[in-house]
């Protein structure tokens, strides 16, 4: 069994230790057996989109974010044909922005995204920083995510679409709705970063038995392809993390 | 209340007036007011403020906190420019440090510079690094007329201050020393810390030199706003460096063109040695620099200092290259202030260990050595020199998340801990955030059967002591106000043992 990760722009996009998910996805394929590789795309490198079964996109401070916004246009199509065959995608602020139809500044200019997901970001007043707890529905269970958030674009879906989860605590998309982050396929959008993945194995596991099905081709069913592992220290830190959030 | 008659309206006076709440001691503020008030009616304008300064400084140490910030603060909501004139009557001036790492430890060898050769220093307390702090230090070095005892003034700011403290002190000598991602819930994004640095720098007068580090690119683009009151210093020797840069690496692109740097060297995070091909940007030759680096892990280094005066061989008893920047950034600003390398070196020679960064305890026959960690530039130096001492190493880890810590602790995942897997014999993680600690050293390929969880700080260093042998060294990383906690617990649990020092368990 293998897992191909594309992480893209990773020295541009990387501003919270957004390197912290995909060493989480490498490390849980590896204690499993599962070979992963990881290949990275900068400015002007474009994968073959049709290799890949894993996407990222982590979040960026504005200038790297102003240059990757550039570059992005000339991946749309790849990215939202692969992720229309059902690639799995995890994007984080300032990268869930950029998938989206575009972000307002507050100075009202209009910077365009890649229109993957059915969203827009408007520049918001306040800063949206802490830890955030976010009550999920993935793939028919339950999960309660735990992260950290630190945005001041207030994003709001389209009429439709589907968020990742709802807000216990934090702010979540724009601190209006009591919705947080987006889902399209196998394709999620969010704010939450701390890193996101370590704490919340529920969430990583999901995302690569999607990513071997897309290997494979076939559906893998209800039963989980993926061996249990030891999660004590994982579950720890999410429980502490949830004891922070007063939750 | 009388405590209303300075019942201040702005944000900075608010925080005294919860803080003063907050302890609880409303006797002690209402003493203050009134006291206030009576200084007021009877006695000149500085001397008034000096006395409230003494008065909230008793109080404060009454009530068994530290006064290091609170008179500053109060006199502060009166009049905001007090630290100002104070500063202005130092007979040789002022320096203020600014630096994601490395401030406090750069700033206790300036003063030793300074004292070394015959200089009285006013120093801000380390952790009052705001405005209050430079204020309260000023006002604690005046006699009740607002004359300064000391000579000159020296203070490390924290980095989003030191335009507003620059713009008030008017000093001498203003050292910058890098710009690292560093508690980004706090700072937010780093290029704006760089434009706010760069705003001030351009506004300083022509009193001041700047004094900034060539091989942080961010920092020594600072010198192009006003080149003839500019100095700059680097390393010079680019075996002290490296080929790759970390993970924790944050300033990869000209900040001119915005295209990626090109480097000869990495010394530290994007510390190095750097040139852009697209627009020609490079590192500034330094006029002060380091020479034969020399690091022998952590029982020291030593270079040769060149700077325009001369050269001098220096000596410094603390580990890593990164004290070796500090080092350097102590010559450099000692330089700026006309002292020769001799004096230099003469002062940087013996120096020990600034509070909790490398300090080494010893404790019933075992040792602790303290290691500071607050950002992931720092800590991959800390790992990488401690890594270089013989043999598996046991650690503890101690992982806050309080505001000072910086509530997200996300930043511990761009450490490259992964250098530690297969290095050490046992780590104990503790802090308020101890189990996302162990998780990310799991993540890291460290065994989760050598980690051991203990939030309470005193709990985990009782069971790291208790898992080295006799001679070994516990080394120990704590965050912030870990450290604090962990040298308070030092402290009150332990006594001497005997005339060496030694410590035991009470």
């Amino acid at each position: 069994m293998e897992v191909r990760i594309a992480h893209l722009y990773p020295s541009l996009m990387n501003i919270y230790a957004d390197r912290g998910n995909i060493i989480t996805l490498a490390m849980r394929c590896a204690w499993r057996g599962i070979e992963v590789l990881v290949d990275e795309f900068g400015i002007g490198e474009t994968p073959s989109w049709d290799d890949y079964d894993f996407y990222y996109l982590g979040g960026g401070q504005d200038r790297e974010q102003q240059l990757v916004c550039r570059d992005l246009a000339a991946k749309r199509e790849g990215l939202a044909e692969a992720v229309e065959r059902g690639a799995v995608l995890l994007s984080i602020c300032g990268g869930y922005q950029l998938l989206g139809d575009y972000y307002r500044t507050g100075a009202g200019e209009t910077m365009e995204g890649i229109g993957l997901f059915r969203a827009h970001t408007v520049a918001g007043r306040r800063r949206c920083i802490g830890n955030i707890v976010v009550e999920a529905d993935i793939g028919g269970s339950r999960l309660v995510l735990a992260g950290f958030e630190n945005h001041s674009g207030k994003t709001f879906l389209d009429p439709g679409q589907q968020a990742l989860g709802r807000v216990l605590t934090g702010f979540g998309n724009n601190a209006e709705d009591g919705l947080e982050g987006i889902v399209y396929r196998n394709a999620i959008g969010t704010y939450m970063h701390g890193p996101l993945l370590p704490k919340n194995p529920g969430l990583t596991d999901w995302l690569l038995a999607r990513s071997l099905e897309h290997r494979q081709g076939q559906a893998i069913g209800k039963a989980s392809p993926l061996p249990a592992l030891d999660d004590s220290l994982e579950e720890a830190a999410h429980a502490v993390a949830l004891r922070i959030s007063g939750k | 209340m009388q405590f209303r008659s300075i019942r201040p309206s702005h944000a900075d006076g608010m925080l005294y007036y919860q803080s003063a709440w907050n302890f609880g001691e409303k006797y002690w503020f209402d003493m203050i007011g009134k006291i206030h008030e009576h200084v007021q009616e009877t006695m000149p304008a500085m001397a008034a403020k000096v006395i409230l300064a003494r008065a909230v400084t008793l109080a404060t140490n009454r009530v068994g906190h530290g006064g290091t910030t609170l008179p500053g603060r109060v006199v502060r909501t009166i009049d905001r420019s007090v630290a100002g004139r104070l500063s202005r009557r130092l007979t040789h001036g002022s320096a203020v440090v600014s630096a994601t790492n490395g401030k406090t430890t750069t700033c206790a060898m300036i003063a030793r510079i300074l004292e070394k050769n015959g200089k009285k220093v006013a120093r801000n307390r380390e952790g009052a690094n705001l405005a209050a702090g430079v204020a309260t230090a000023l006002l604690k070095d005046s006699s009740l007329m607002g004359r300064p005892r000391s000579q000159t003034g020296l203070f490390e700011v924290d980095e989003a201050v030191f335009p507003e403290v620059a713009a008030l002190l008017k000093p001498e000598v203003v050292l910058l020393m890098n710009l690292f991602r560093d508690q980004l819930d706090r700072y937010g994004e780093l290029e704006h810390l760089a434009e706010l640095w760069r705003t001030a720098v351009s506004s300083l007068g022509n009193v001041t030199v700047s004094v900034l580090n060539a091989d942080d690119p961010l920092v020594a683009e600072m010198a192009a706003l006003r080149p003839e009151r500019s100095l700059c210093y680097g390393i010079e020797d680019a075996g002290a460096g490296g080929l790759v840069m970390q993970h924790a690496s944050d300033s990869k692109y000209c900040p001119r063109c915005g295209n990626p740097f090109d480097y000869e060297v990495f010394f530290m995070g994007h510390l190095g040695k750097y040139h852009c091909s697209h627009c020609g940007n490079r590192r500034p030759s330094p006029m002060v620099y380091a020479e034969n680096v020399r690091l022998d892990g952590m029982r020291g280094s030593s270079f040769d200092l060149a700077t325009p005066a001369g050269k001098a061989a220096v000596e410094i008893p603390l580990p890593g290259l990164y004290n070796v920047y500090n080092a350097l950034g102590a010559a450099a600003a000692a330089t700026a202030m006309g002292f020769s390398p001799q004096a230099i070196q003469k002062g940087l020679g013996g120096f020990s260990a600034a509070f909790g960064r490398v300090e080494q305890i010893p404790i019933g026959g075992k040792k602790v050595c303290l290691l500071l960690v607050k950002n992931p530039a720092g800590f991959n130096e800390v790992v990488r020199t401690l890594l270089d001492e013989p043999g598996e190493k046991s650690l503890m880890i101690a992982l806050n998340d309080k505001i000072a810590d910086g509530r997200d602790i996300s930043w511990i995942w761009d450490v490259d801990l992964e250098m530690l897997a297969g290095g050490v014999a046992s780590v104990a993680c503790s802090g308020s955030r101890a189990e996302e600690m162990a998780m990310r050293l799991k993540y890291a390929g460290i065994e989760p059967a050598l980690l051991d969880v203990r939030p309470g700080l005193r709990a985990a260093l009782e069971e790291g002591l208790r898992r080295i042998q006799m001679g070994e060294t516990l080394y120990v990383l704590p965050t912030y106000t870990a450290m604090l906690a962990l040298r308070q617990a030092i402290a009150q649990h332990f006594r001497p043992e005997n005339e060496m020092g030694d410590l035991v368990w009470k």
